[in-house]
């Protein structure tokens, strides 16, 4: 239906008055700091809030799983020093409880995913990068904007406190499957609750992202002159819009289970310690995995997406050419969001569903890997005849390249049925996503914190320091992961509170456990010349002077940033060219920016 | 710099900001009820009997449980109310804010009388010990028509705004008034839209 002429209007409109905007430019320089700073509608302060919560879950999340390495590595032992610390019901002696580690397990991975990258990788360089670099004053939407931030922080917040209720929290994984999690203690329902939240926030998050895309683009800036970036983010705003409710769906059934004593995940007869439960059954399990893995197979391209974006951009600042491919890769990108929907249940290949659904949903993820394979390859082939700057920047995003290549294949034999069945939650499982998540995605993250810094703070990061992370991290993280797959081919099974050491099979692969823990006790060592240069270079980095990387993205037009609330641009940009406009042919200069005539 | 389209139209797209916003949420509400119909076929698919065994009482259709008549009617009610809906955004665009206040509250009202209907139909079902707990039958009616009664509330909340606090706007901003109807409508048309699913559903077949 189209929208007919509207009324007259009594007064001047917001889009039109310029006196306005000067109205509302003189009101906001008496902000009171709550306003400014807490509660702001304001989208780089948003993205700023978003990025240090989600560094700071990010770090919780990475101590959750150094403590469960200890024991994996000295099954049994007490903990040194620390050990005394976590108390009789967590760790009597400083020896950790079986229980305890499930808990420690089932947060390192919701955390990690739902607490740390997702809010980084969207919430963070989405809200600071993307009104920017399509020319908006901010996001469509920016109290939603600043909704789904504390929504975020209050699921957060939610998630954390379900550490300290009686039995601790939730520990039937991440994926909290019934009948276990139906039946699990308080922390469980304390998840549920926590998930509640933070759909929510994404929800709020993914529609103000895809109306910012759509409408606020600056005259000029076609989609197809959009940044990679953009179109990650908004693919990804997508699927965070359309995959999230079926779980929402899922864990509003798991709290009536839990909570009113219906029986949708539990099926009749089900026997707990030695008694039959007082409960109607004729309830499925399955249908649990079935909303679960809908949401969280499009979930893991949330977490990839982005990335992808991000080291998109900084490849093509620092060859100082364009993408090689940009039109394949924004094509392979929308089909890869589309495929996301209907590869779901490979997670599901030994639950017993039949072959014909087995066969296509492992063709469907054959097909999947095709997309992904034309990305990583341009985003390869856009290396070559470059002028390769090593900023650490680049670091970090050639580093991706690679590993991002290991996780993938690594993938394929779990998308095949046949090779899945002896791979299924074993080791195997956990070397691959950690490969696509640690050093690809995370290590991609950092490249974009290296990247923007200078936009967000005027001041460069330390390049010593800056190289000693890259190293660090990369070296480290291999050491933990590859392993897993050895692991993992022998037949070590996942969640297991010794690491395997029970069983014989491990017998030839279990001392990989303990080289693991050491690397990622290393591999947190590494991370403190980083910490120490993101704090540092706020107040002592060198100070940069216009456009430090000689970008071509709109966002550097005017760098050091507008004050906060002095608007994005001094004036409105138009766009009269692609996004990647180096080393033009007949053009003397080094690059042209996006807004240049 | 003020955040452009938030009232006009953008020509390319011929939409206003939150015209777009208001068609994704409902897309992400469409996958959120659509959630729990899949539950609903994936639960039903299950069994042989359904409703199946209830308190000792095997049952072989839902129409032995459920009222279809109070259904109806609650039908009968909810498309009235998206009738209404539209008129008050009608009005609107015709410059009768006297008009508008009473299609909105004609609105509002509708939605209290279906919330009424429902909460005598809850009752009625205690009444005789039928808790959500007693069958997945009873679990999912309760879960899909309680969330959607959650929605009916949302959009009381939402319709009550407008209609009383939020129509100070009327005066101040009178085009951006008119679309935060449009899209209040376009929400409520929704839920009246998931009852056209859930009586066929849960109380016919």
């Amino acid at each position: 239906m189209a929208d007919h002429a509207h009324p007259p209007q009594t007064g001047t409109t917001p889009d039109t008055d310029v006196h306005g905007a000067h109205d509302a430019h003189g009101a906001h320089h008496d902000e009171p700091f709550w306003r400014k700073y807490i509660f702001s509608t304001d989208h780089k302060v948003i993205g700023l809030q978003y990025g240090f919560t989600a560094l700071f879950f990010l770090f919780f999340g990475f101590c959750l799983v150094m403590l469960m390495r200890w024991q994996l590595a000295y099954p049994g032992q007490p903990l040194p020093l620390i050990g005394g610390l976590f108390g009789d019901m967590r760790m009597p002696g400083g020896v950790m409880l079986p229980e305890f580690y499930n808990q420690l397990g089932a947060m390192h991975g919701t955390i990690m995913v739902f607490l740390g990258i997702v809010p980084l990788a969207v919430g963070a360089f989405g809200n600071y990068v993307v009104p920017l670099q399509i020319g908006a004053p901010d996001m469509a939407f920016p109290k939603l904007n600043m909704a789904s931030y504390w929504a975020y922080f209050v699921g957060g917040v939610v998630m954390l406190a379900s550490f300290f209720v009686p039995a601790g929290a939730a520990k039937a994984g991440w994926t909290s499957y019934p009948p276990l999690a139906d039946i699990e203690t308080m922390g469980q329902t304390m998840w549920l609750l926590g998930m509640v939240f933070l759909i929510t926030s994404s929800l709020l998050g993914g529609v103000n992202f895809i109306t910012t895309v759509v409408q606020l683009r600056a005259p000029g800036l076609s989609m197809m002159r959009l940044p990679f970036f953009v179109w990650t983010q908004l693919v990804t705003a997508f699927l965070l819009v359309l995959a999230f409710p079926p779980l929402e769906a899922a864990a509003v059934l798991q709290l009536m289970d839990r909570l009113v004593g219906t029986s949708f995940f539990l099926p009749s007869g089900l026997v707990v310690s030695g008694e039959v439960l007082d409960i109607a059954g004729g309830g499925s399990p399955l249908l649990w995995q079935h909303l679960f893995w809908f949401l969280a197979h499009p979930e893991v391209y949330v977490l990839i997406l982005p990335a992808m974006g991000i080291v998109a951009e900084v490849i093509a600042n620092n060859t100082r050419k364009p993408l090689w491919g940009y039109k394949p890769m924004v094509y392979a990108t929308l089909f890869l969001g589309f495929m996301s929907f209907i590869v779901w249940a490979h997670h599901m290949f030994i639950t017993g569903m039949g072959t014909t659904i087995s066969s296509f949903f492992q063709i469907t993820t054959m097909i999947i890997s095709i997309p992904s394979v034309v990305i990583l390859s341009a985003l390869f082939i856009s290396l070559w005849g470059g002028s390769i700057r090593f900023t650490t920047p680049m670091l970090f995003a050639l580093g991706f390249l690679p590993m991002f290549g290991i996780g993938g294949l690594t993938g394929l034999p779990l998308g095949l049925a046949p090779t899945d069945i002896p791979l299924h939650d074993t080791y195997y499982v956990i070397g691959h996503f950690h490969y696509v998540v640690a050093p690809g995605t995370i290590m991609a993250l950092f490249a974009g914190i290296y990247y923007w810094y200078p936009k967000a703070t005027g001041r460069k990061m330390n390049d010593v320091l800056g190289r000693i992370h890259f190293w660090g991290t990369l070296i480290f993280m291999n050491g933990v992961f590859l392993p897993m797959f050895i692991q993992g081919l022998a037949g070590v099974s996942r969640r297991l509170y010794d690491g395997g050491e029970i069983y014989a099979l491990s017998e030839g692969v279990i001392q990989y456990n303990q080289f693991m823990s050491i690397s990622a006790w290393l591999l947190a060592v590494a991370q403190i010349p980083f910490i120490i240069n993101f704090f540092m270079s706020i107040k002592k980095g060198k100070k940069i002077e216009e456009n430090p990387w000689k970008a071509t993205t709109l966002e550097w037009t005017t760098t050091p940033s507008p004050p906060i609330a002095h608007g994005n641009f001094v004036t409105q940009p138009s766009v009269y060219r692609g996004p990647y406009e180096y080393s033009t042919p007949g053009v003397a200069k080094g690059f042209t920016g996006q807004n240049e005539s | 710099m003020q955040i452009p389209y938030t009232t006009t139209i953008r020509p390319d797209t011929g939409v206003y900001n939150a015209k777009l916003g208001v068609w994704l949420f409902l897309a992400s509400e469409i996958m959120l009820f659509g959630g729990l119909f899949s539950a609903y076929v994936f639960l039903r698919m299950g069994v042989p009997v359904w409703p199946g065994e209830i308190n000792g009482h095997l049952y072989t259709s839902a129409a032995e449980i459920v009222s279809i008549p109070l259904a109806t009617l609650n039908t009968m009610i909810l498309i009235a109310s998206s009738v209404t809906m539209v008129m008050s955004w009608a009005s609107l665009m015709m410059d009768n804010f006297a008009r508008y206040r009473l299609y909105m509250g004609a609105t509002i009202l509708l939605a209290f009388g279906f919330l009424v209907v429902k909460a005598f139909e809850y009752g009625s079902k205690f009444d005789h010990g039928y808790f959500p707990a007693e069958s997945n039958f009873l679990g999912i009616y309760f879960t899909l028509t309680g969330l959607h009664a959650l929605h009916v509330v949302g959009g009381i909340i939402v319709n009550g705004y407008f209609f009383g606090p939020g129509a100070k706007m009327w005066k101040t901003d009178r085009a951006r008034f008119i679309n935060r109807i449009e899209i209040a409508g376009l929400y409520w048309h929704f839920v009246d839209l998931v009852w056209i699913f859930l009586f066929p559903t849960i109380y016919l077949i």
